[in-house]
């Protein structure tokens, strides 16, 4: 008897022993100049040499490294074979929004540090892998993409308040198990940070478009225009507005500034209201947009996180001609990730470690510049990061006109005072259980509002894992 | 969206319009505002509620022409729709428990005061009500005011050509000096509520001011309308618009208020060009 053919593309898997495959980018000078985005897609030959890395390890270490254990093996294999519908369908079994996280999840921390071939320096590029099955999937027709099979209704409502990636999440997932799903944001549009934080140059307005689009097919309802604790309390939802069960992903949105005299100057923006302008307002095309933004010709940005990254590099975009980076430690201490700081080094931002902003100057109500200390680095903080100590007598000032700061934002009250009852932490987060649990019957909450600013992938993860927690919640515990 | 159910022009550049808005007219308590946006592609601008009705869903503001969103905002009708309107946004002015008030309204802060005025009566104060503008014919809702049961309503304007010659400090001097109010709230200009504070100061009657930073969100996610109250930084949008005018820094708030004059008039014109060609 012959022996029998494996099946046509399902042959044995032999991992090729190329190089990562480089993700091709537009040059720095070309993209200085506009807002388009900045790397460009693999093509699907590069997607497939690069899948062809992947060893199928039988004990695949990546698929722990992500944090919503993604079956990294099986979506890989998938392009391997061809399968690409199936490769999407395994991801969407975990991360309803694959396309917005190939761009924005730091996965040189996550799952690429986890792979066998990280050890060699050069991990299978799962990212990109991602990102491209997410957009193979936004390519195809509305009809043909892979949509989430749902459980059949189960009859209870839920709210879900904040349309950022944790809402976004939790809402997917509760209408995939049956609930009828209501999401409430207070801009006019949502998508929390992917929106109005997170730059069309990064991650495109119509990518995170088109991944909403999907959940509205699926049958979530998104009411924009309405803050919860002022156009509804929370008690409200869950008495008037008839709402089974609430889910409270309202982001860390609230700004923080330094408390150091002229921050009041005009030219100084909290790295919020930078982005907000140009982002969700789009004052970049003003006056065709009717926002405006205070166009810098030279920029100070205080801070050294993606949000500073982010800020920078849309300062370079609207034409700035000199962009600074402030921050208290060094580069290694900076905690952005590591391909945001090559492409704002590409774009040309100069960076200014070791400066601690003491004082902005300003003339005529204006800004003029920033003064900054010299800091060295002393001995390791409780972070484990060696603290940054001030030379005495070495300040110096930046010659600017504009100062956008980026040192972290808070839980942002609104919510929490027409909410007495629900317990918070002493700084303001709200306290859960594991699952998202409050100390509110029927409330949950996850993402930045409970952990402060972390990822996308992180809240969309409390997201889905509170959508689960509340499902059992509604059948059985209430 | 939101429906223009009402229109009313007062002056030459102020409005009244009326919008269908059930979700928030439910919630309204005076001294809030809402933040709207007339187009895709407008800009979010905060206005107060000037009256409103739960039972028919509809809510109101007054606004004055001053740059290209109001003006857009004035040449919608009865019919057309705004983008977006949110809210109630801002804490509800205090009301109640300030014994014998003087609310003065320059300019279009009329607008703003009528129903804190209105409120205050109904709350059971004794309310002087000074209304000020530059010219007889920019005098806005004064029947209105006339109808309530104040103490008394003065009116002041800047040319004489209606009520008495001056500036609304005037009078409010003579009341502070005669002990005759426990309590002030000033609406208006950036510049009158500066004054009116100044004045009141020497006399230690409180004063309560409603600021008018720019604002972009309205609910404390971006810090454009941050003013010095006492020397700290506050969101005028969720801790404000009230404040103690004695401790406001309103040189500050009047820069502020100042950033993008050329843009704004760059904006304006050019949308004037066009809208004046197709009109
Ligand atoms: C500029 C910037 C860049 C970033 N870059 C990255 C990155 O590259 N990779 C990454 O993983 N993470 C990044 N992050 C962090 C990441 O975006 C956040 O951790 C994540 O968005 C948190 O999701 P969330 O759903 O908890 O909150 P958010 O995204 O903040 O969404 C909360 C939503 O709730 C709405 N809301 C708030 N209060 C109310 C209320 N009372 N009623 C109704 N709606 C309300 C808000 O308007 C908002 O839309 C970045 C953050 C910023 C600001
Ligand atoms: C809490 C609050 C309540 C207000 N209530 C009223 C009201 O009841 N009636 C009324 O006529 N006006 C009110 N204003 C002022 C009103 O918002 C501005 O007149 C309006 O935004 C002007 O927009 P514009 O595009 O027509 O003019 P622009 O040409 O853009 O600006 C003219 C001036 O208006 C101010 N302004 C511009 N943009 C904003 C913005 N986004 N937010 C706030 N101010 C801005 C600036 O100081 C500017 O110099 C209020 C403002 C605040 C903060
Ligand atoms: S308007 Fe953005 S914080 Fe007040």
């Amino acid at each position: 008897m012959p022996p029998v053919e494996p099946s046509a593309g399902k042959a044995r898997h032999k991992p090729s022993r190329v190089p990562r495959t480089p993700m091709p980018e537009r040059s720095a000078s070309e993209r200085r100049e506009d807002f388009d985005e900045v790397t460009l897609v693999y093509t699907e030959e590069q997607a497939r040499t690069e899948a062809a890395r992947c060893l199928q390890c039988k004990n695949a270490t990546c698929i722990a490294g992500c944090p919503v254990n993604i079956d990294i093996k099986a979506f890989i294999r998938h392009i391997i074979d061809g399968d690409y519908a199936d490769g999407v369908a395994v991801l969407k079994e975990r991360n309803a929004l694959p396309a917005m996280c190939g761009r924005v999840c730091p996965q040189e921390e996550q799952c690429e540090i986890a792979c066998v071939l990280a050890k060699k320096g050069e991990p299978v590029a799962i990212g990109r892998l991602e990102r491209w099955l997410g957009d193979y999937d936004l390519a195809c027709k509305l009809e043909e993409r892979c949509v989430p099979q749902v459980a059949p209704a189960s009859g209870f409502r839920c709210a879900v308040v904040g349309s950022g990636p944790a809402g976004l999440a939790c809402a997917g997932e509760l209408v995939r198990l049956g609930h009828s799903v209501t999401v409430f944001e207070s801009l006019h549009a949502p998508g929390g940070v992917l929106t109005y934080g997170i730059p069309e140059f990064r991650l495109p307005k119509a990518v995170v478009g088109a991944e909403i689009d999907m959940l509205v097919r699926m049958g979530v309802e998104i009411v924009t225009d309405a803050v919860i604790g002022a156009t509804y309390s929370l008690d409200e939802l869950m008495g008037e507005e008839g709402f089974d069960a609430v889910f409270v992903g309202s982001g860390a949105g609230l700004p923080m500034f330094l408390g150091i005299p002229g921050e009041n100057l005009n030219g100084v923006y909290s790295a919020n209201e930078f982005l907000t302008r140009v982002n969700l307002m789009r004052a970049y095309e003003f006056p065709a947009a009717d926002t405006p933004v205070w166009r810098g010709r030279k920029v100070a940005v205080v801070g050294g996180g993606n949000v500073a990254m982010d800020a920078a590099r849309t300062a370079v975009r609207l034409g700035a001609e000199e962009v600074f980076l402030v921050y208290r430690r060094t580069e290694d201490e900076m905690p952005a990730r590591h391909e945001e700081v090559v492409h704002a080094r590409e774009e040309g931002v100069e960076f200014k470690m070791l400066c601690s902003p003491v004082e902005i100057t300003g003339r005529e109500g204006f800004v003029t510049g920033l003064v900054a200390s010299r800091m060295e680095l002393g001995e390791p903080d409780e972070s484990g990061r060696r603290a940054p100590v001030c030379v005495m007598g070495s300040d110096f000032e930046i010659d600017c006109d504009t100062v956008i700061i980026a040192v972290g934002t808070r839980a942002n009250p609104l919510l929490a005072k027409a909410a007495p009852d629900l317990e918070l932490s002493s700084r303001g987060y709200v306290l859960t259980d594991e699952e998202g649990g409050t100390n509110l019957p029927g409330v949950f909450a996850g993402g930045d509002i409970v952990t402060g600013s972390a990822t996308v992938i992180l809240a969309m993860g409390a997201g889905k894992k509170s959508a689960g927690a509340m499902d059992r919640w509604l059948r059985e515990g209430r | 969206m939101f429906e223009v159910v009402h229109k009313r022009q007062l002056s030459d550049a102020v409005f009244e319009m009326g919008v269908r808005a059930p979700r928030i007219a439910g919630k309204i308590r005076a001294g809030q505002f809402l933040i709207l946006r007339v187009d895709e592609k407008g800009e979010r601008i905060p206005l107060t509620f000037s009256d409103w009705s739960a039972e028919e869903g509809w809510v109101r503001f007054i606004f004055m022409r001053v740059g290209k969103t109001t003006h857009k905002l004035s040449h919608l009708e009865v019919g057309d729709s705004l983008a977006d309107a949110v809210g109630p946004l801002g804490v509800p002015t205090r009301v109640d428990g300030l014994g014998r008030v003087a609310v003065v309204g320059g300019g279009v802060g009329a607008a703003v005061a009528y129903p804190v005025a209105r409120a205050m009566t109904e709350a059971g104060s004794d309310v002087t009500v000074i209304l000020g503008a530059r010219t007889a014919n920019l005098l806005i809702l004064r029947e209105e005011f006339e109808v309530l049961p104040l103490h008394e309503l003065l009116i002041v304007t800047d040319d004489g050509s209606a009520g008495e010659k001056g500036l609304v400090t005037a009078p409010l001097k003579r009341l502070a000096a005669s002990g005759a109010i426990d309590h002030v709230m000033a609406i208006g200009p950036a510049i009158m509520m500066k004054f009116c504070a100044e004045t009141t100061r020497e006399f230690d009657v409180p004063t309560t001011v409603s600021l008018n930073p720019i604002m972009v969100d309205g609910t404390g996610m971006c810090g454009a309308c941050r003013v010095s109250v006492d020397g700290v930084t506050r969101f005028a949008c969720v801790d404000g618009p009230d404040f103690d005018g004695h401790a406001v820094d309103f040189e500050e708030l009047m820069s502020r208020q100042r950033v993008y004059t050329e843009e704004e008039r760059e904006a304006d014109a050019e949308y004037l060009r066009e809208c004046e060609c197709h009109r």
